[in-house]
């Protein structure tokens, strides 16, 4: 900004820019600085006239409630700081499973837009014109208590093969848990994924050598699912057994059961989020100039082949960027899950907010655990965005 | 040329127009009472509650608007409930005049802070009073206005007799009430396994037990009554024997007003003593030639009993006559005549063997 | 799936215009034994879904819940003798649009869909008596506000803009009215409710968030280190925040920082945390619309020795802002579907009255009835908006130049 004119005639101080500017920064972070220690003596006066505490020693004290579902052992007799991570877990674990879900169908909604079929192409229209037009909270309110609590009760559940049964209390899924074997097994799956990493490691190089990248998504979980077949037969013992689920006077007893509030806020997070990465998807399809779809065909490709090596790789570069925010935008979303009654960090932290009156620790901590995730996040896709970049020749 | 100068003068009219509005939107600060010199202390701005009241012309109480009974918004958009009776009270001691109040509906989650920020003068929102509550929370609760126990109701056709019986359920529980501490209390103690899902309001909860997504739900005593006189079938729901608490319910003010304590408390106590007397809204004005000292002095025709509060000495014939004692409060919004048709209980006056007893107005 | 028709190696007829109705079901439904499967299976999808839920609309729902509160969905407890106020902030807008209307858009054609779409849209959600006056001024409103602009469109053009800038103030003006004893008495804040509160957070919230936000992104392109890191801090920290912990901490810790004394009710502090919010997002599309300037213009802006401040003022930012004005709407749209986060810190917006009906013991039962309506009133608005915006889009030549 500094011009070669102010060297020419001596300005005076107060008119050159470079004076002015560290002056300017100085105006603002004094400014600013006040305003900060206006509001903090503000609050601070506040509390102390009203003899409210300040401080994070709450966290070692009694949480004093139940908790739903937990992913770690908690009971009431935990502390505060344990009913906290039970919220940070459960939010990881609805923003995670949504994320792949979502992306996943997005994918799917996204492709099935640029389909020649008129009736697929309207329906993935109608499907995305709907949800991005109506407030998330709107709709995961509507998905639980019009739909996951209108279901059949426990007692007349709804079975479908599997079995799986369909309540308003959960869905009740077969599932495996570990036998006597299940020590050494578990070794065995260590295995596999090693094999596994080596074998898209190498398959990689390969490609890289020969230029013909083999299908890596294929073969390595393949190898994986090999080692952990023949494991299976080599090892002593069950390493799994199936548990089924079983109605055993008010609950059903075996298998695995998700909450109708898990289900209601994932589903939710996922149809709602996967409108919008359709879009993406559809955009990044678009980006693809014309002509690359034709050089590919004019040169023998299938449309598999196509879509795998010439359309996709191009579009994903334009669809990564757009797609980081829309994960952010879950996990942030996520937060919503208190309209559904899903104890994520947010519901947690304003339980503990009532019990002990503590707001102002309360909200700081709920920031720092969103902006962890925001983070953590970013940082992943900016790494994955950087990778891809790479590849391009 | 023409076109810049309308723009301007547009934009300074935007920037005055909403620093009008900005201006209005803010409650001005309460002016000092013209004897007190404006202090530092905060204390003494937080002190002067009533001098605000009176100010402002208007009363705000921070109540429930969906608990049938206690506080409930009628289809007309008004106020109604036992809770809303005490804020109407509490106008009337005031400014003799029950109307004078603005409600408003707080969730369960919100109503301390929303005190603690002096946002609202008087919390009646059936609140349990606990030590913690009184203490940290930055509140001093007056005398209880309704004695109360927390209770949990399950469906008579589910075979549950009692809460040992309770292993495996679902219950459904309001979030940051103390009545999810207490089910976790109970439930630990009778060690009892169970799965608690919790909402954010009461009807949420409600509803989800409603349509079976938990075995059995909880709150209050007077709450689950409430709600059963609007459930679509009353006599599916029966309410197990155990007791899980203490709930005395009671209104709330800030901490650091004494003269303002002592009106709430005063206006509670009015209410019972009136009562005890047999004083009601009806033959109050016969009273006023009665020759007992005590009730004179209640009425405010010997004394100075509300100049003594820092209000006028009508202030208890106000609060009778245009709102009414603690057995018209009561059996108007609760009691035998109303769909919940509660029984006093503890809530009776000493005299009848309940737990109301007022000390002297002298 | 996307098999493309070019592919094909076998000579195909010409192109013919015209299809037959079996013609048209063969190309676009059943061109290849997988796109007839997929027509089917999406077929049956669509009567799965379509068919209870038509069944269920025509017999066992029961609509009357909407019309019985609909005075409560559009303005919650408003004092119903105070309605008109509503009104009039709504012939405003039928006037400034017209005006509006008849200074930009050229083409009749438009301006007889708007006096269609209006009265058309306010029969679905309004089923109160004597509405038609208003919708007949509201017409009348708009025409005079055309034939005005169509009359003198120098001077009008003029007045139009100041009417658009007065617009905003003057309506929250208008409903929070002054002392009791006035013409207009005063109506709190939180009688405030229903649609109306949703779209004053929403308007409230893009508004004053403009100038922040411009503010922020220029700072945040500042050569000023200082200021260019608060800028950043600001914009990441509040787009890494859920939108409910702002509004928490507004509810919850605003009145804290303020002197005490001084009070501030909810539906302001729910604005201000609104406001925080759409400040940090606006920021960025700002900041995309700086980023879209070709260099030359700021080389250019040097080259004639504009200084600093000068260039921003009249090169850059005019470009950019127009350049992000589709974006903005997008925003906006965004911020109407969020505001219904204010019901969850109780709040009586339109979510929040719809908790609020559900409640009544004469409603129980009807969420599938409320909350499909509240979907519908959201998705109007947005689809809508989005719609305009498209068209804004073209009409700006956004991209073209």
């Amino acid at each position: 900004m500094t011009t070669t004119s102010s060297e020419q005639h001596a300005v005076p101080f107060w008119r050159d820019e470079r004076y002015l500017q560290v002056l300017a920064q100085i105006l603002v972070v004094a400014i600013i600085a006040g305003t900060l220690y206006y509001l903090a003596n503000n609050l601070v006066t506040a509390l102390a006239a009203q003899n409210i505490p300040i401080g994070f020693d709450f966290l070692r004290l009694t949480a004093g409630f139940d908790i739903g579902e937990s992913s770690i052992a908690y009971s009431r007799a935990s502390t505060n700081a344990q009913a906290l991570l039970v919220g940070v877990l459960n939010t990881l674990r609805v923003s995670f499973l949504g994320i792949i879900f979502s992306t996943i169908l997005g994918a799917i909604v996204g492709v099935a837009r640029l389909s020649n079929n008129w009736l697929v192409n309207k329906l993935a229209g109608i499907y995305v014109e709907i949800l991005r037009n109506i407030p998330l909270l709107v709709f995961l309110i509507f998905l639980y208590s019009a739909a996951f609590v209108k279901l059949p009760r426990i007692t007349e559940a709804l079975e479908l093969p599997g079995p799986i049964y369909l309540t308003n209390r959960g869905f009740f899924v077969p599932w495996a848990e570990p036998g006597d074997g299940w020590s050494t097994y578990r070794w065995v799956l260590w295995v596999g994924l090693l094999v596994a990493i080596v074998v898209a490691w190498v398959l990689r190089r390969q490609g890289q050598r020969t230029g013909r990248m083999p299908l890596i998504l294929l073969w390595a979980p393949l190898a994986f699912v090999v080692v952990a077949l023949l494991g299976w037969f080599i090892v002593p013992g069950q390493p799994l057994v199936s548990s089924i689920p079983v109605l055993e006077g008010r609950n059903f007893t075996g298998g695995n059961g998700l909450t109708p509030e898990f289900m209601a806020v994932l589903l939710g997070l996922v149809v709602y989020t996967s409108a919008f990465i359709a879009e993406v998807v559809r955009a990044g399809i678009q980006a693809v100039s014309k002509g690359q779809r034709e050089a590919a065909t004019a040169l023998g490709l299938s449309g598999f082949q196509t879509l795998r090596l010439v359309i996709l790789p191009q579009a994903q570069r334009v669809i990564i960027p757009p797609l980081t925010s829309q994960y952010l935008n879950l996990t942030k979303n996520s937060s919503l899950a208190v309209a559904a009654g899903y104890p994520d960090v947010y519901a947690i932290g304003r339980t503990i907010q009532n019990q002990s009156g503590r707001s102002i620790e309360i909200i700081a901590l709920m920031m720092i655990v969103y902006l962890a995730f925001s983070l953590g996040t970013s940082l992943f896709m900016n790494w994955y965005n950087k990778r891809i970049r790479l590849v391009e020749r | 040329m023409v076109r810049k100068s309308f723009i301007m003068l547009a934009l300074l009219l935007v920037l005055a127009l909403t620093l009008a509005a900005c201006g209005q939107a803010t409650t001005p600060a309460p002016a000092p009472a013209p004897e007190q010199p404006a202090v530092s202390e905060p204390a003494q701005v937080a002190g002067n509650t009533l001098a605000t009241i009176k100010a402002r012309g208007k009363l705000i109480c921070g109540v429930n608007q969906a608990v049938p009974g206690f506080g409930f918004l009628q289809s007309d958009g008004s106020f109604a409930g036992f809770d809303i009776d005490f804020c109407k009270a509490l106008s009337a001691a005031i400014f003799g005049d029950p109307n004078m109040v603005e409600y408003r509906p707080l969730t369960a989650s919100e109503r301390f802070t929303t005190l603690q920020a002096g946002e609202i003068d008087v919390l009646i929102r059936n609140t349990t009073w606990t030590l913690t509550r009184d203490t940290e929370l930055g509140g001093n609760f007056v005398h209880t206005t309704f004695y109360d126990g927390q209770g949990i109701q399950v469906p008579v056709d589910s075979g549950i007799n009692s809460i040992t019986e309770l292993g495996g359920t679902a219950i459904c529980v309001q979030q940051g009430t103390t009545t999810e501490l207490n089910l976790a209390d109970q439930m630990a103690a009778v060690g009892v396994q169970y799965t608690p899902v919790v909402f954010e309001t009461a009807d949420e909860t409600v509803n989800a037990y409603l349509e079976g997504r938990c075995d059995a739900w909880t709150t209050d005593m007077s709450g689950i009554v409430a709600r059963q006189s609007i459930f679509p079938d009353p006599t599916a729901h029966k309410i197990l024997p155990e007791v899980l608490s203490k709930e005395p319910l009671g209104p709330m003010v800030r901490h650091g007003d004494d003269q303002w304590f002592d009106i709430v408390q005063w206006t509670v106590f009015a209410t019972f003593q009136a009562e005890e007397f047999g004083i009601t809204s009806q033959n109050i004005d016969t009273f006023m030639s009665t020759e007992n000292p005590n009730i004179r002095q209640m009425l405010g025709l010997e004394g100075e009993m509300g100049v003594k509060l820092g209000l006028s000495n009508d202030w208890a014939y106000n609060i009778v006559k245009l709102v009414g004692n603690y057995a018209e409060i009561f059996n108007r919004n609760l009691g035998p005549d109303t769909p919940l048709g509660l029984a006093r209980g503890l809530n009776a006056s000493w005299v009848d063997g309940g737990l109301l007893y007022a000390p002297p107005i002298r | 799936m996307t098999t493309s028709a070019s592919s094909r190696s076998d000579v195909l007829p010409p192109p013919s215009e015209r299809y037959t109705l079996l013609g048209w079901f063969r190309k676009n439904l059943f061109g290849s034994w997988l796109d007839a499967l997929l027509t089917l299976i999406a077929l049956a999808f669509a009567v799965a879904i379509l068919v209870p839920t038509v069944r269920w609309a025509t017999t066992s729902a029961r609509w009357e819940v909407i019309p019985n509160n609909v005075e409560l969905f559009m303005f919650g407890s408003y004092p119903r003798d105070q309605v008109w106020r509503l009104w009039l902030c709504l012939w405003l807008l039928a006037l400034v649009t017209g005006m509006l209307w008849g200074v930009y858009v050229r083409r009749r054609s438009f301006m007889s869909l708007f006096l269609i779409a209006l009265p058309v849209l306010g029969m679905l959600f309004t089923f109160a008596s004597g509405v038609w006056v208003h919708y007949a001024a509201m017409i009348v409103a708009g025409l005079a506000g055309w034939a005005l602009a169509r009359w003198r469109p120098r001077l009008m053009s003029s007045v139009a803009l100041v009417g658009t800038l007065l617009f905003f103030p003057l309506v929250i003006l208008i409903i929070r009215g002054f002392s009791e004893e006035s013409f207009l008495p005063g109506v709190a804040t939180n009688l405030w409710g229903g649609l109306m509160l949703s779209l004053l957070i929403s308007v409230v919230g893009i508004v004053f968030s403009f100038p922040f936000g411009v503010l922020l992104a220029l700072g945040r392109q500042s050569n000023l280190p200082a200021v260019r890191t608060l800028s950043i801090l600001y914009i990441e920290i509040i787009r890494g925040v859920p939108l409910i912990t702002l509004l928490f901490m507004g509810q919850v810790m605003l009145n804290f920082f303020l002197p005490s004394g001084i009070v501030v009710d909810r539906v302001i502090r729910a604005m201000v945390a609104v406001v925080m919010f759409a400040a940090a997002y606006l920021a960025e599309n700002v900041r995309g619309g700086l980023q879209a300037i070709p260099k030359g213009q700021y080389e250019a802006a040097d080259a004639v020795g504009l200084s600093g401040f000068h260039k921003m003022t009249f090169i850059i930012l005019p470009q950019a802002l127009r350049a992000v004005i589709p974006v903005l709407v997008g925003q906006f749209i965004g911020l109407f579907k969020d505001t219904t986060l204010v019901a969850l810190v109780g709040l009586l917006d339109l979510l929040g009255i719809a908790r609020g009906v559900l409640a009544n013991p004469a409603w129980i039962g009807t969420q599938l009835e409320v909350y499909l309506f509240l979907a519908f009133i959201y998705w109007i608005f947005s689809y809508a908006m989005s719609y305009a915006s498209r068209r804004l889009e073209v009409a700006l030549g956004v991209g073209e130049r």
